[in-house]
């Protein structure tokens, strides 16, 4: 990819802290950095295309590393789990005959999957041995009539953010527009109850927990044509330019896809999350608001009224004992505003929350939820987050994976909340789930014993 | 306190129990140079010798009195003596056990009579010691006829200490009374444990000696190759102190106490932080030794484990199905990682099973576990082998516990006790909620989804 394309990328007009040198386009700090490379970034927004054959073209630390993530669900084809990839050898890149391999990679593929289509994930060494992958990929899908799909997002072209967008633009760029929806499937429609299509742009399905928002959708008559990328098919993503409105889900990663819709379709689109049941709401309100279909709009009300109170009673007893429990939320992005509100909709207080990755606009929602003097944690040192649990009496840490265990040593209650979790905490249903795993980690027992002194170390009067 | 729900049907489906004479004759399994000869019909003991082959993969010595139909009626306590002499004369055993069935109880036959009437008949065989033990099927389970046989070779072998000269604290030995619960590896483990403070372990009875599963130089041997020797029970006397595993075996430790004077310290079992800090305190007490390094380390491993795990653990429901002592170990080992102990079904009653850590205890078989599991919506099963068929059954994932472990392989050689048996424990049981796909939620098939034709016949 061209330097020209790369800052391109990075100007993206729709997002508030554009002209700002910060955040999550920043520059890279060396000795000071942490977080993925812009593959990592772009293959983690598109791996969840489930029935898509992806190949990673690269020596084997990009795909060897990263294969078979499990965190993203499928309800059907499990093709996206395969680890594909060209695993470069020494003489493929001496002898330039990395092109060639990756020309009969993509023919293996088709052959031994028929997949719909071929996405073909550019790195760093074919990047800079200087691989015409777009090239090679023209060439396979005239020779073979399977669209293949170029991803050129190469560690080095920056960060994970930046691979997000890369691939926002691949799809946008390749794949959008592609193909007209399916009919609608007889007898849905009915009068007073039309069918109106959506996408959702940046939700995975972690843990399966679209499946917890998806009925809501079926009942108000909303098709979701695409979630760019939970249980997509290749399929969906081709229709993605006739949605109605777009939601961003819980994610900036894939603003530029919403708003190279809007240039091109002149889709409007709206920011939101699933988690918490406020938000969940308020996203349901937002779609009702911009379809502009009254009846939706008034179906859409009473759904929210009978999800909020039946939710109300279930969650009750669960709120009852979370109450006044104190969270430090260290995690990324547009989650540090949208756990926010989810936690205290169950009566928690949050002392903190993580802005490494946040934009100006999620600190503006922060400040919304949490008080004007919220504190936000800019450098997540695990020293630093030890000493705030310490000096705000924490009583739960929130945060991705690679701060469990420095949780877990530190003897403090944590909670999983990145995409690799095992947990479904979206919809109304994935509140109780929150709740539960809430629970589950703040009152175990096992922080009591693990804080206990062998006995043999505590002077004891009585004899044996 | 858990409620204790007896039985209520008339039909045991799925058994859970094996029989208190199996019990029994286990225990004898673990003195050496022995062989129980059940005194009952020749089936009681070819059914309990498959028995313990599946479970152990040995050969098993095992004979019976062979009660037919004219003895059964007339009183077999001849063949009782006629098969304490056949066994003496062929292969000279240290000691011979002597359970009793159902049959032979309900015969009325007087065990004690006719093994004097051999010594009566027989004074030449007086070396070897024969321990008849009351141990009908009707009643108790193996738990509790492993206890009484480990009760009746106290009594037997074991004289008050003036008479046999014994004095506590003469030796840096420490008795063990290993209840049913214990495996021959978690015996293996506890004498290690014990040798780590420079002590002596005389364990009684001794299974990690004879059905540890160890080669020897005998091609063949008609009596047990291992285990407690019987000239150590009678110097049980001398030993500094007597560990107690299992409340099934607390008449076997007031007996030795009563004789002996040696003090005892007892534990209901040996699972978790807790029993193994306090069963390492009291040797380091009785050693009058350090605690060594090594074990410090193995506790910090333990904590760290029982951390990482609670993620899995915590709120686990989990389904056991055992005898009391397994039992109640499960269940507070469970209680202390978070999770809970939501079906419990127990062989026969006990008074052990106060201690459970549960709503309700159901004294029952299989079914009762199985429909137990599935109205509390249970994640996992522990049970013995019985049980893979109810797990299955269920959806759910099973840790394979207890006895018999017919369908896997080295179960007996399994350590479940102490830091280090505890922590692989925890780790089994948080990989088995894992794989049985713990938060997964079920895929919901949109009606309004672009399904590709391939899918397409799938949708609701």
């Amino acid at each position: 990819m061209k330097a020209k394309d790369i800052a391109a990328l990075l100007d993206e007009p729709a997002c508030a802290h554009n002209d700002k040198g910060k955040s999550g386009c920043a520059r890279l700090k060396p000795g000071a950095t942490a977080g993925g490379c812009s593959f990592d970034g772009a293959q983690i927004a598109l791996l969840p295309i489930a029935d898509v054959a992806h190949i990673i073209h690269g020596s084997i630390a990009c795909a060897g590393s990263s294969w078979d993530n499990r965190g993203t669900r499928s309800s059907g084809p499990a093709l996206y789990r395969l680890g594909l990839t060209t695993d470069l050898t020494e003489q493929d890149v001496i002898m330039g005959r990395s092109e060639k391999r990756l020309f009969h990679a993509i023919k293996q593929a088709i052959d031994s999957y028929q997949p719909p289509a071929v996405f073909v994930y550019n790195t760093c060494v074919p990047a800079l041995t200087g691989d015409d992958v777009a090239a090679v990929c023209k060439a396979a899908q005239a020779r073979w009539g399977t669209p293949v799909v170029p991803v050129d997002a190469a560690g080095f072209y920056g960060t994970k953010n930046l691979g997000n967008r890369i691939a926002g633009e691949t799809m946008v760029r390749y794949v959008c527009g592609t193909r007209e929806p399916d009919p609608l499937p007889p007898g849905i429609e009915a009068p007073g109850f039309r069918i109106h299509d959506v996408n959702l742009i940046g939700e995975y399905n972690i843990a399966g927990e679209l499946w917890h928002v998806l009925p809501l959708f079926d009942e108000l008559g909303i098709r979701v044509l695409c979630t760019l990328s939970g249980d997509a098919r290749f399929h969906e993503v081709q229709t993605m330019h006739r949605a109605e409105v777009n939601m961003m889900v819980c994610s900036k990663a894939m603003i530029n896809v919403a708003r190279k819709l809007q240039e091109a379709y002149g889709t409007p689109w709206f920011e939101g999350s699933f988690y918490g049941v406020r938000d969940v709401s308020q996203a349901l309100r937002d779609f009702a608001r911009l379809i502009d279909d009254p009846d939706l709009a008034s179906r859409t009300d009473a759904l929210i009224a009978r999800e909020e109170t039946a939710i109300a009673a279930e969650l009750a007893p669960w709120r009852e004992r979370l109450r006044g429990r104190k969270a430090l939320l260290y995690t990324g992005g547009v989650k540090s505003w949208s756990v926010i509100a989810a936690l205290q909709d169950l009566g928690m207080e949050v002392v903190a929350t993580g802005t490494r990755k946040s934009t100006e606009d999620d600190k503006a929602r922060i400040r919304e939820l949490m008080g004007e003097d919220a504190r936000m944690i800019e450098d997540g040192n695990p020293r630093g987050l030890l000493d705030l649990v310490e000096e705000k009496r924490v009583d739960v840490l929130i945060a991705g994976g690679r701060n469990m265990y420095t949780a877990i040593k530190a003897r403090v209650p944590f909670l999983h909340i990145n995409q690799e979790r095992e947990f479904a905490y979206a919809g109304y249903r994935g509140m109780l789930e929150l709740a539960r795993q809430l629970c589950q980690t703040i009152e175990s027992p096992v922080w009591e014993a693990a804080r206990r002194p062998a006995p043999w170390h505590t002077p004891r009067a009585e004899a044996l | 306190m858990p409620e204790i729900i007896k039985r209520n049907k008339a039909l045991s489906v799925s058994p859970l129990k094996a029989s208190q004479t199996v019990g029994a004759a286990l225990a004898f399994l673990g003195i050496r140079h022995a062989i129980p000869m059940l005194h009952g019909s020749q089936g009681c003991t070819a059914f309990a010798k498959i028995y313990f082959v599946g479970h152990f993969s040995e050969p098993i010595p095992l004979q019976t009195t062979a009660m037919d139909q004219v003895s059964s009626v007339m009183g077999a306590d001849d063949n009782v003596v006629e098969g304490l002499r056949t066994l003496c004369e062929k292969s000279a055993p240290d000691l011979i056990g002597l359970p009793t069935t159902g049959l032979a109880e309900t015969e009325g036959a007087d065990i004690e009579r006719a093994v004097r009437e051999f010594r009566q008949q027989h004074p030449q065989y007086a070396g070897t010691a024969v321990v008849p033990v009351a141990s009908p099927d009707y009643k108790g389970c193996l738990e509790s006829g492993f206890a009484a046989a480990t009760q009746a070779i106290i009594e037997t072998l074991v004289q008050p200490a003036a008479a046999a000269g014994t004095r506590p604290r003469r030796r840096r030995q420490v008795n063990v009374l290993a209840g049913a619960l214990l495996t021959p590896g978690d015996l293996e483990s506890l004498k290690e444990l014990i040798e780590s403070f420079d002590l002596e372990p005389r364990v009684v009875p001794d299974l990690s000696d004879s059905l540890d599963g160890h080669l020897t130089e005998l091609d063949y041997s008609p009596l047990t190759v291992g285990g407690t020797p019987v000239s150590g029970i009678a110097a049980l006397g001398d030993a500094r102190a007597t560990l107690v595993v299992g409340a099934a075996m607390d008449a076997a430790a007031d007996r030795l106490a009563e004789r002996t004077g040696v003090p005892d310290y007892r534990f209901k079992h040996l699972m978790g932080l807790d029993a193994s800090d306090r069963l390492v305190e009291t040797l380091a007490r009785i050693a009058e030794r350090p605690v060594p390094e090594r074990l410090e380390r193995q506790r910090a491993q333990l904590q760290d484990a029982m951390l990482d795990c609670h993620f899995q653990l915590g709120m686990a429901r989990i389904a056991i199905a055992a005898d009391a002592d397994l039992l109640v170990a499960f269940s507070e080992l469970l209680a202390s990682l978070g999770a809970e102990t939501v079906a419990a079904v127990a062989s026969t009653n006990a008074p052990a099973l106060h201690a459970v850590v549960t709503d309700r205890v159901k004294i029952g078989d299989l079914e009762d576990l199985e429909q137990l599991a599935g109205a509390q919506r249970a994640e996992l099963v522990i049970g013995n082998s019985h049980a893979a068929d109810s797990a299955e059954r269920l959806g759910l994932p099973l840790l394979r516990a207890g006895f018999p472990l017919y369908d896997l392989i080295g179960g007996y050689q399994r350590s479940w006790i102490g830091y280090r048996g505890t922590r692989q424990t925890i780790f089994d049981l948080a990989n088995l909620i894992r794989e049985g796909g713990r938060g997964e939620i079920h895929p919901y098939r949109s009606r309004l989804k672009q399904w590709p034709a391939s899918e397409r016949g799938l949708a609701a």
